[in-house]
């Protein structure tokens, strides 16, 4: 495959975290710190997960398809829960910390827990996009024909587009996750925990029909939605920024009303 | 060791961790140690512990900055840098050409600023923190880079092409269990040599044979910078079939070679310097990764890690004896081979008067400092600032900012060490390489950390390494078949 594939690829996947990462978390070294803990999380998690997948798969120790399938998916199940635990327990970490640092350097300014929540959700989504689609982009720099058994050419578009897409969700999902946390709002646990199960198992659907795809991208659409009202937006900051209105303008506007 | 000293956090003052002093150290360690000692009769808090690692000892140290006010006069003086040298130069004589051990773990631990009072620099240690904490995470991403490209794309150094004199096991052998009992002698023989290196330094210092350490530090890092770096060229050229004539290599190995010299055992602008520093960290992984064969390298690193713990934390290591020494005799420090991310260098003061802090720090711009430290750099420099007021024979120059965190080389070389031996033999999985590489910088991370914590010598290499060693093997064998199902069947977790 060209170079441009790899290119696109990439670009399509990584891009929006990249930029992400260069405008909000590069200029300060504590929101880096945070991103990797972040992202190690993240990769305990796997790790943990694998495992049990691992053993599960070793103990049936059966070579049959479907039954191989049905580990697998309950090995994605496993995963899913086990990651939003971990999730959890980065939350439980950052605000012993938090209080630790303060208690230390009163002087300093801490991070906020928004803000932590945006770190700890955009380095889980990045070390899950990285995980997921590296190898296949490494693969797609080689030599192949995308396609020539009968599967849909757009593979690696498709791939794309989905890591992109994880991505961006569990930097949503730890907004709301946190904010579920700090409000004692468990319900919003269990919400993101459902809608991550729901993501992973589009996933099931055949992968080659795009639909898997759609639905991703509009739950996408809604739990960025819940992030933004959640976080503190509201429309009216919204119409600010949109506008590129500044605060003063809009309360002059109004008062002269 | 990183020993930090008094309230003041490895944050606030130099964080140093030294790992390997290669050669040109000693003539670097030379200017900085004569500014240091040019300093108030009490000794700066400056530690240079070195571990002699020329094999792969990974003597990861790290280096608190503490007050000289709380460093009743404990502060070790240590030249192991020189010992160490030493060791390696002896150890490069005995060696084949190919083989590189120049890299000596040096120790170095500096104090900061004296006389702060203890709040002030707990404040300050904290806010410094993070900041250095990622002066550190660059310069290793970057080796680690360096180390990762040219491992997956340069085949000549995956290729198996013999092995060093001490790893004379092969590991070509028909079972299991032979292969793995050849790999533990291939460790014990390293690790020994290396202690028996270290030792020999120790006596070395003892009886100041700087001379034969210094011209051993520049007989390596020569070898280094020319040798390697025309070996490492003539295998990326010919990976990527380039022709380059003679005369054009000439001239572009002897200007490297050359500029690199000046930058390290010298002076030279420091972001050069540092990038001089990480290339010839990630020449020496490289030629490690090549000439280690698989098993021995895993059990190697396991065993240099526990090597630099037990010698950092023991009371009866060779490397305490260099510390103390060094102390005793109250010598300059001779820096090896470390990175360094100030861009300052401190003159260290005996006593901090407040009440004429501020007529001192008038003349002492930061940028001044850094200029007359390229352009003078001689040991009269302090003399040379010294304020008119009596019994301040130096001046504290070093503002918070400027203090930037030291790590040794033989720290670089390890930690790539272990993530381009992932991306050598990790069946062409790049999850592997990242795992590795996250782990080691969560393990940096934490070393900080805990050295904050502390506040005493801690060695930097056992938790990154084992953090690495642990998420390769298990990424490896548990994560990959587990990633690799998911996406042929293009399941998203």
């Amino acid at each position: 495959m060209t170079a441009a594939v790899f290119f696109g690829c990439a670009f399509v996947a990584f891009g929006p975290a990249l930029a992400l990462y260069i405008f909000t978390i590069a200029t300060e070294p504590l929101r880096i710190i945070f991103l990797i803990i972040g992202a190690f999380f993240w990769l305990v998690s796997l790790l943990l997960s694998s495992f049990i997948w691992f053993m599960a798969a070793t103990l049936t120790d059966n070579k049959d398809e479907p039954r191989q399938r049905d580990l697998l998916i309950f090995g994605v199940l496993i995963s899913v829960l086990i990651q939003e635990m971990f999730r959890f327990a980065y939350y439980k970490l950052l605000k012993k910390s938090s209080e630790g640092l303060k208690s230390i350097n009163p002087g300093e300014k801490a991070p906020s827990m928004r803000l932590l929540a945006y770190v700890s959700g955009l380095g889980f989504g990045i070390m899950s996009g990285v995980f997921s689609f590296v190898n296949t982009l490494s693969d797609s720099l080689g030599p192949g024909t995308v396609g020539i058994h009968g599967d849909p050419p757009q593979f690696f578009l498709n791939s794309a587009f989905m890591t992109l897409v994880i991505i961006l969700l569990h930097m949503f999902w730890g907004i709301v996750f946190f904010d579920g946390c700090e409000k004692k709002k468990w319900y919003t646990l269990l919400v993101v925990l459902l809608t991550h199960l729901l993501v992973s198992a589009l996933t099931f659907i055949s992968p080659y029909s795009g639909l898997n795809l759609v639905l991703a991208y509009i739950i996408l659409v809604l739990t960025g939605i819940w992030a933004f009202f959640v976080s503190g937006g509201s429309c009216r900051s919204l119409k600010l920024c949109l506008l590129c209105q500044d605060k003063d303008s809009l309360l002059f506007n109004q008062r002269s009303r | 060791m990183p020993e930090d000293r008094g309230g003041a956090g490895t944050f606030g003052g130099r964080v140093m961790l030294t790992f390997m002093a290669s050669d040109s150290e000693e003539e670097v360690c030379d200017e900085r140690t004569s500014l240091m000692s040019a300093e108030s009769p009490m000794p700066r808090s400056c530690q240079e512990g070195r571990q002699g690692l020329e094999n792969g000892e990974g003597a990861a140290q790290w280096v608190g900055s503490h007050q000289q006010s709380k460093a009743s006069g404990q502060e070790p003086e240590s030249e192991f840098g020189c010992q160490d040298r030493q060791r390696r130069d002896e150890r490069t004589r005995g060696q084949e050409s190919e083989e590189d051990h120049e890299e000596d773990p040096d120790r170095y631990v500096c104090s900061g600023v004296p006389g702060r009072p203890p709040g002030l620099e707990e404040e300050l240690t904290l806010k410094y923190g993070a900041k250095h904490v990622i002066m550190l995470f660059v310069p290793v991403t970057l080796c680690m880079i360096v180390v990762v490209a040219t491992i997956k794309s340069v085949r000549f150094y995956t290729e198996k092409n013999g092995q060093l004199i001490y790893t004379p096991f092969t590991e070509d052998t028909s079972s299991v269990g032979q292969r793995f009992l050849n790999s533990v002698l291939n460790t014990l023989i390293m690790i020994s040599v290396i202690v028996i290196m270290t030792i020999f330094l120790v006596v070395l210092y003892k009886y100041r044979c700087y001379k034969f350490i210094h011209g051993w530090l520049i007989m390596s890092s020569l070898m280094l910078l020319f040798l390697f770096t025309y070996i490492y060229l003539g295998e990326v050229l010919k990976t990527y079939n380039v022709a380059m004539d003679y005369p054009t290599l000439f001239l572009t190995v002897w200007n490297f070679g050359a500029v690199g010299m000046v930058c390290i055992h010298w002076k030279g602008p420091l972001v050069l310097q540092q990038a001089y520093l990480i290339m010839i960290s990630a020449l020496m992984a490289l030629v490690f990764i090549k000439y280690l064969p698989e098993w021995s390298a895993w059990v190697i690193l396991g065993a240099i890690s526990v090597y630099d713990l037990v010698a950092v934390l023991c009371p009866k290591g060779p490397l305490r004896m260099l510390v103390e020494t060094a102390q005793e005799r109250n010598e300059p420090i001779f820096p090896a081979l470390i990175y360094s991310s100030a861009m300052v260098w401190t003159v260290g003061m005996a006593k901090l008067d407040p009440s004429s802090q501020g007529a001192l720090q008038l003349p002492y711009d930061p940028e001044m400092e850094e200029d007359s430290c390229d352009s003078l750099g001689e040991p009269s420099y302090p003399e040379v600032f010294a304020p008119p007021l009596p019994g301040y024979p130096g001046e504290e120059l070093e503002e918070e900012e400027e203090r930037g965190v030291k790590l040794g080389l033989g720290d670089f070389i390890f930690y790539s060490v272990l993530v381009g031996k992932a991306a050598a033999t990790g069946s062409g999985d790049w999850n592997t390489t990242l795992a590795c590489f996250v782990a080691i910088l969560i393990g940096l991370c934490l070393t900080l950390l805990l050295l904050a914590v502390f506040k005493k010598a801690l060695p930097a290499l056992p938790i990154s390494i084992t953090f690495g060693l642990i998420f390769y093997f298990s990424t490896d064998n548990l994560v990959r078949p587990f990633m690799d199902t998911l996406a042929s069947h293009q399941l998203y977790i």
